[in-house]
């Protein structure tokens, strides 16, 4: 099952190797992994997004702790999250195509950043279904490039049954 | 007045109590060579950067000290990778300090430069750089209490040479301060309840222990339990003398060359307490046949140790001896409502049953087919008449292989760290540079090496340390010019094909100790070896005893690898 992990650590050099080494030292998945610093000066925020049944899940997580530069380890799949990623698609727009493109940006309500002759570039953000509906509508144009963040989640502040 | 960083780690060496280091000097680590010769540490020098490790290991694993070690940069660094490693599969606590070149010039592929905090973090409990000479009093403080506490384990401190050179303030912190890192340390009161009226409840329940116990200095309440409640003890190799070997208790070590006794408690035991054990796959053999029946405690410090390989009913995540004493507070208070003792002397019968019908053995009539000194000194008796001149009162380390395991088998440990081997990570030519340290650790014990012809090979350029530094050392080679364990698995796996273990080509082992300065003798014949080694032991001086043994002789039990426990060889 797909996890998200909230993961606090010390910003200290080698903290993204410690962490990411022990995960491929220890064979187990990432699909995606996130990093940016937090309010408090000297700690960021890593959002790791991984799979596994619960035994895995839970040596991860005790694994993680483990490290001295981890201060705090939270399974947000275990409570309601907000989940977003971030994407950058580069996709072929001929004159022929434009006006249907920018439709689905606007329904999408997603941004295009960058335009020439025959390509756009659009911002999109939300969680992973939508980031594969965009995609998915928009490959019939022609996707050249993407660029994705990786998840970043928050636990919401209700938590609703 | 103001200290160079060589200074500040020397002088914290000094508060943390170390008396001892490990070392090899270089160009990375002048400044802190230098400044030695002002402080009160006596500094060992080793011929390889790996003897200094394992010395610094067998001196940690002997007294339940730090255990440190000096080397250089590059190559000084990298030869620590082994040593380190094997520290930390054993859990051994150790800080390991590295000289690397000056701050300005890493990363820019300088002479003798490499990443060893990058090298030594998947095998270090933690690793530091030290880019700032204020920091360097904090990380030393931080090193040792991380090594110590916890669950132990080695620290690597990678100092630039600006660093050591570099003058400022001396101010040793006096508390260290790390919120990311709290070891749980006393038990879960509700856990332990729960494993007391689970172990109290059983039928046939049985103690599997591990080097928790020793490292945590838990055997006093372990054998109160085991005595008061009448539960068998199993230990592992990393456990042997954590439960006194002789006891009748004791079924000696369990798993892959574990005996028939320990292996069938195994299988028929209820409950399972596993304390400061991993379940490693030399223990367990096929997960899905270990302990079938049993429903399992487990105390560990370190909660990734926990579920990592089998189910557990009770974890109790608790330095050993704290939650050995949960137990023994409960149980004591409960002694009255039934004959505990009582209650499990059926079991305890059943299992020295297995005991007396399967005791370990050898064959002492001919050897195998092919060899021609068949029948001669066999290498479990050269171990139990060891144990036969020493009564237990050696500390013994081993290098690794049919050596190990026989002097697993065939020696009793009655005492925690009495015995210094390779757990984990089975790293041949362990043994001798250990025994070094531990001979260091207590001048006055005698040590001896149980070792291989192929093992002692390894770290043999340790000699003229233990020559040099008057360390009464004794190495007894059960010398069967083999490397006999990868050998004995190609004759019972692999249809006999030898390949790469024979070694017929072998120094003249006795000329060499005295070419080191240490005493040699040879031993060809049975009569001989009881009257040599006691000669040997007595000597004020480093030894090597080149004993020939049969060439093809097995180490039995043994559970082929991926095997259930109860799928024994046996002799």
């Amino acid at each position: 099952m797909r996890h998200v992990l909230s993961v606090l650590v010390e910003n200290e050099p080698g903290v993204l190797s410690r962490v990411s080494g022990l995960f491929s030292g220890r064979g187990f998945n990432i699909e995606s992994l996130n990093v940016g610093p937090t309010l408090e000066e000297g700690v960021s925020l890593m959002t790791i997004t991984t799979t596994g049944d619960d035994q895995i899940i839970e040596q991860i997580i005790k694994q993680l702790r483990k490290l001295v530069t981890v201060i705090k380890v939270v399974d947000l799949t275990e409570m309601q999250a907000v989940e977003r990623e971030m994407m950058l698609i580069k996709v072929n727009a001929e004159d022929s195509n434009r006006a249907e493109i920018l439709r689905t940006v606007d329904i999408f309500r997603c941004k295009v950043v960058d335009v020439s002759q025959n390509e756009m570039t659009i911002e999109v953000t939300g969680n992973q279904g939508k980031l594969c509906a965009i995609l998915n509508l928009l490959s019939r144009f022609g996707i050249k490039e993407i660029a994705r963040t990786g998840t970043v989640a928050l636990k919401r502040s209700m938590q609703l049954d | 007045m103001e200290h160079t960083g060589a200074e500040i780690l020397l002088e914290c060496l000094k508060r943390e109590g170390v008396d001892v280091v490990f070392g090899f000097p270089g160009g990375a680590v002048i400044d802190i060579y230098d400044a030695i010769p002002r402080f009160p540490l006596r500094h060992v020098l080793v011929r390889h950067e790996q003897g200094a490790v394992h010395a610094a290991d067998g001196y940690a694993r002997a007294s339940g000290k730090v255990g440190v070690a000096l080397v250089t940069s590059g190559p000084g660094a990298t030869n620590t990778v082994t040593g380190i490693a094997n520290a930390y599969c054993d859990s051994i606590p150790m800080v390991v300090i590295t000289g690397q070149v000056p701050t300005p010039l890493i990363g820019n592929d300088a002479f003798q430069e490499v990443d060893i905090v990058g090298i030594t973090r998947p095998c270090t409990k933690h690793n530091y750089l030290v880019k700032d000479i204020d920091q360097l009093a904090t990380v030393i403080r931080e090193a040792f209490y991380l090594a110590r506490s916890g669950r132990p384990g080695p620290v690597l401190i990678d100092l630039p040479k600006d660093v050591v050179q570099a003058k400022t303030k001396f101010v040793y912190p006096k508390t260290v301060k790390m919120r990311s890192y709290n070891p749980t340390i006393k038990p879960n009161k509700l856990q332990v309840k729960k494993a007391v009226d689970m172990f109290l409840a059983a039928e046939r329940p049985l103690f599997y222990v591990g080097g928790g116990v020793i490292s945590s200095d838990g055997s006093e309440e372990l054998a109160w339990l085991a005595r008061n409640l009448n539960i068998p003890v199993t230990a592992t190799l990393m456990g042997l003398g954590a439960f006194p070997g002789d006891d009748p208790l004791f079924l000696g070590m369990l798993g892959m060359h574990g005996t028939y006794a320990a292996n069938m408690a195994i299988n028929n035991c209820d409950v399972m307490i596993a304390v400061g054990a991993r379940f490693d796959d030399r223990v367990t053999g096929k997960l899905a046949t270990f302990a079938p029946e049993a429903k399992i405690v487990h105390v560990d410090i370190d909660p990734t140790s926990i579920r990592k390989n089998v189910r557990v009913d009770v974890p109790v995540v608790a330095d050993c001896r704290e939650a050995l004493k949960g137990f023994k507070e409960l149980v004591r208070e409960r002694l009255g409502e039934k004959d505990y003792k009582k209650a499990n002397e059926p079991w305890v019968v059943r299992v020295q049953e297995w005991m007396k019908t399967h005791p370990l053995t050898y064959r002492t009539d001919t050897g195998c087919e092919n060899e021609p000194d068949a029948g001669k000194i066999k290498p479990q008796y050269v171990v139990e008449t060891i144990y036969e001149i020493t009564r237990g009162d050696a500390i013994i380390a081993t290098e690794v292989g049919q050596n190990q395991m026989w002097a697993a088998q065939f020696y009793k440990y009655n005492k925690p760290r009495t015995l210094l081997t390779s757990g984990g990570l089975g790293t041949m030519g362990y043994g001798f540079p250990a025994a070094i340290g531990a001979q260091l650790a207590f001048p006055d014990k005698l040590v001896v090496d149980i070792a291989g012809d192929g093992s002692i090979q390894m770290n043999i350029q340790e000699l003229i340390t233990a020559v040099c530094n008057n360390l009464p050392v004794k190495i007894v080679i059960l010398n069967n010019n083999y490397l006999g364990m990868v050998r004995q698995w190609q004759e019972l796996f692999y249809a006999k094909n030898y390949c790469a273990t024979c070694m017929d080509a072998q120094p003249d082992f006795v000329a060499l100790a005295k070419a080191y300065g240490a005493e040699g003798f040879r031993i060809t014949e049975p009569e001989d070896v009881k009257p040599v080694l006691e000669e040997a032991f007595k000597l004020p001086k480093a030894v090597i005893v080149d004993v020939r043994v049969t060439k093809e002789e097995n180490v039995y039990p043994m559970v082929p690898a991926g095997a259930s426990l109860t799928e024994m060889l046996l002799v």
